[in-house]
Parts: C-alpha cells; sequence; structure tokens
C-alpha cells in the first residue's frame, strides 16, 4: 500500500504524473466529478488548519466522495489519552483514505506503520507538508511552465517552516536549479537539510539575510510566515516576525515574471498592496492545492 | 599486572581509552554473575593506550549497540581457552533502543511502546538521525 509521508516517497515521474492528471482536472471537472462515488477520506487533525483541511474536503467532495474526521484533537479520542497508532487502525474501519495533520514530527509515519488504508502526511510539526510541495510544483510548472532551470528564492522562516524543506527536497530532482535562502540568523535553514539534500546533490545555494540584493535574479519568491507555534519563547517569536515584509515598491526590480508564492496563511509578510500586482500568485497557488489533491486521491486510491 | 584468562567467553579488544566504563554500563554488565576484567589503558601499538574488557561467559552480546558505542572494537570470541573468531566491528546501520530523540516535537515523546531507531545517514561522520523526525542524534 502506497503512503505519502515525504515528498521522496515519490519519484519525479511520479510527480509529472500527477501534475499531468491535475491539469486534466483542471481542464476536464466534470470528467472526474463521480471518481470516487462510495468513497470516504478521514481528514484526521490533531492540529488546527483551515485551508489544507479545507481543501483535502473540497478534493474529495469534488471527486463525489464523502468526508469525515474532526479539526483538532480536542473534539477526538486523543484528548482521552489515546494513541496515534490506536486512532489510525479505528479510523481504518471507517474511511478509504486519512489525510492526517500532527503537531508531533514524524507522527504520520508512525500511523502509516500501523494503517491499514493509505495516510496522507497533511503537516506533521516543523518536519514535512508533501501536499504543500505538490501544489508549489504544480503552482511552478503551471506559471512557468517547467521545473527546471530556475533560481528560487526562500524567505522567512526556513528553520521551522516545513513547506520549505519539502520544496528544496522536491526542487533538488530537477537540473539547473539555485536556491537563494533568505532568513534572519535564528531561522536558517537546518543543516541536515543543506548535509542531505543540498551538498549531496550538489545544489548551487547561497545563504543570506538580504532580500533586496537578490529579488532581480530570481524567477520564484517563495515567501513563508514566522510561525508563533514553533517558538517556545514568545520575545523571539515578535522579535522576528516582521523581519521580512515584501512590499510592492520593493519589487521594482524584480524580473516580469517573477512568480510569487506563499503557503498561506500570511501575516505580514506580504503587504496587501502586492496583491493586485501579477506576479503575485499565492491565490492561485491555494487553487492549485485542491486540484492536486484530487489528482493525490485518485492515485492513492488507485482510482484511474 | 596478571590478569587471568578466560575459558569461555569475550574480549572486546581496542577499545578507546577511558570508554570502557562506559560500554560496560551501557551493555549491563554489571547484571552479569561471571567474572568480568576491566583493563584501563593498556598498552597500543596502534593508539598508545587502550581498554580492554573480557568477559568470562558466552552471554548474548549486542554487538549493534557495541559497534555504536564504539566501532573501532574487536570482539575476540573465546571458547575452551582459545581464540576461535575475531570480529571488527563498524557503525550499525540501525540502532534500535540504544538512545533517545532529545527533539522534544518528535513523535517519540508521546507515543506509548515506540521502538527509539535511528538510522545512520552519514558514514563518513558517524551521523544517526531519528526515524521519525529526521533530528541528528549529538
Amino acid at each position: 500500500m502506497k503512503h505519502l509521508i515525504d515528498i521522496q516517497d515519490f519519484s519525479a515521474q511520479e510527480i509529472d504524473e500527477l501534475i499531468k492528471v491535475a491539469n486534466d482536472i483542471i481542464a476536464n471537472p466534470k470528467k472526474y466529478s463521480e471518481k470516487c462515488n462510495g468513497k470516504k477520506l478521514a481528514t484526521l487533525f490533531f492540529e488546527p488548519s483551515t485551508r489544507t483541511r479545507l481543501s483535502f474536503e473540497a478534493a474529495m467532495l469534488e471527486l463525489g466522495g464523502n468526508v469525515l474526521g474532526f479539526s483538532e484533537s480536542s473534539s477526538s479520542s486523543v484528548s482521552k489519552g489515546e494513541s496515534v497508532s490506536d486512532t489510525i487502525r479505528v479510523v481504518g474501519c471507517y474511511s478509504d483514505i486519512i489525510a492526517m495533520r500532527h503537531p508531533k514530527e514524524g507522527a504520520p509515519l508512525v500511523a502509516s506503520l500501523k494503517s491499514t488504508v493509505p495516510i496522507i502526511n497533511a503537516g506533521d510539526g516543523g518536519h514535512n507538508h508533501p501536499t504543500q510541495t505538490l501544489t508549489d510544483l504544480l503552482t511552478i510548472s503551471r506559471e512557468k511552465g517547467r521545473l527546471d532551470h530556475m533560481t528560487i528564492g526562500l524567505c522567512g522562516d526556513l528553520k521551522f517552516g516545513r513547506t520549505v524543506h519539502s520544496l528544496i527536497n522536491a526542487m533538488s530532482r530537477y537540473p539547473g536549479i539555485k536556491f537563494v535562502l533568505i532568513s534572519p540568523e535564528e531561522l536558517k535553514i537546518p543543516d541536515y537539510v543543506k548535509t542531505n539534500v543540498l551538498d549531496k546533490l550538489q545544489i548551487e545555494y547561497c545563504e543570506t539575510k538580504d532580500i533586496e540584493t537578490y529579488l532581480p535574479e530570481l524567477d520564484i519568491l517563495y515567501m513563508t510566515r514566522v510561525q508563533r507555534e514553533r517558538f517556545f519563547n514568545e520575545a523571539d517569536y515578535i522579535r522576528l516576525k516582521d523581519y521580512y515584509v515584501l512590499t510592492k515598491a520593493k519589487l521594482e526590480n524584480a524580473k516580469k515574471d517573477l512568480a510569487i508564492l506563499h503557503p498561506l496563511p500570511r501575516v505580514n509578510e506580504i503587504h496587501t498592496d502586492v496583491d493586485e500586482d501579477p506576479r503575485a500568485k499565492y491565490f492561485e497557488q491555494a487553487l492549485c492545492g485542491k486540484y492536486i489533491r484530487m489528482a493525490l486521491i485518485l492515485k492513492m486510491l488507485g482510482i484511474k | 599486572m596478571n590478569i587471568d584468562s578466560i575459558q569461555n567467553g569475550y574480549v572486546i579488544d581496542h577499545i578507546q581509552a577511558g570508554n570502557a566504563m562506559v560500554i560496560y554500563n551501557a551493555l549491563k554488565l554489571n547484571e552479569l554473575d561471571c567474572q568480568v576484567a576491566i583493563i584501563s589503558n593498556a598498552k597500543s601499538h596502534k593508539t598508545g593506550k587502550k581498554d580492554i574488557i573480557k568477559i568470562d561467559k558466552n552471554i548474548k552480546l549486542d554487538l549493534e549497540k557495541l559497534g555504536f558505542l564504539d566501532p573501532n572494537v574487536t570482539v575476540n570470541i573465546v571458547k575452551n581457552s582459545q581464540v576461535i573468531e575475531k570480529k571488527k566491528l563498524a557503525l550499525p546501520e540501525k540502532i534500535v533502543n540504544v538512545a533517545k530523540c532529545k527533539n522534544p516535537r518528535c513523535i517519540t515523546s508521546e507515543e506509548r511502546d515506540l521502538d527509539q531507531i535511528f538510522i545512520l545517514t552519514d558514514r563518513e561522520n558517524g551521523v544517526y538521525r531519528c526515524k521519525y523526525c529526521e533530528s541528528s542524534l549529538k
């Protein structure tokens, strides 16, 4: 049985196939509207999330399937002390596929070891978020017409930003990729991402605190939010939360075909005056999230 | 200094000097009812000095844990006072329940009855990472 715990669970070929299916869904939505009739998706969100959960649920509903689940652990058996393994075994009795988010890193892997149905990792702490990565890849592919030969700027919280780690993992498999890693000192990319991915695959990258110097070079600018929930110390969060604020004025020297992405929700890191700029693609990105999850659900359920 | 030869058991040789007690405690050799000798700072041609542990009983030795604690040791297996096999150890590919993940956000800090598993991801630098959260073991 196939699970999606880490983006590395899928080959570049499988990702290309998912993108192809997602594009076909966008072009021919009716063709897919009854593909999952009689199937149930369980969304187990041990940690609150709006868009990821809703995009999974919208994806399954648009495929003609049904959804069940919970949106925070306080409304689940976890509040009674149930383990992840037990919860998954039980929910597997009631559903055909499970999408789970959990604050503890590695929880979806534990779930997949016990599950009788496919598990999709919808985010585990600061670790992985592979469906956001698939969303990002679909968006980049639709905006650029390719996934290779480009310079990608990743800006903000690169330490706890799981979407960043997964995106680096995925994009590093394509030729001609260069990363510009823009973050304050305290939120630099973890060493294991550098040693296990960038250095190992000899990917060109640079680390900087300065967004403006590098902005004109970028084909993609991927902004991230500084996540309050990842800090043990509120003072550190307050000090770092507005370190980068992208404004229309700052974009003056950027490429005309730059694509600005953000996994959302944003706080202050992208000023609302950027929203009307044609290079702002984060709301299109959110829509891509639904389509790629539709393609993913079909793949995991083995439905053509 | 004379230490009696052992009849049946093990001589763990080439232990990094100063590491014998770490190994003694980790392998719980204090719980054995046989003779166990710890030799500290023995002369070594290779490294100047080394530690040695002799165990006079054919116990089930946890070579995985031993290889993790000191990959450069040699384990001599002794039968009827003769060394019948010399095992060179190396860092194991995986260690199970030898060390605990220190990442407070890791699922191992919460889930009951979950084995603590670390995978060797960089043999050259001896880096192990938690199977679940990928934090490195320091």
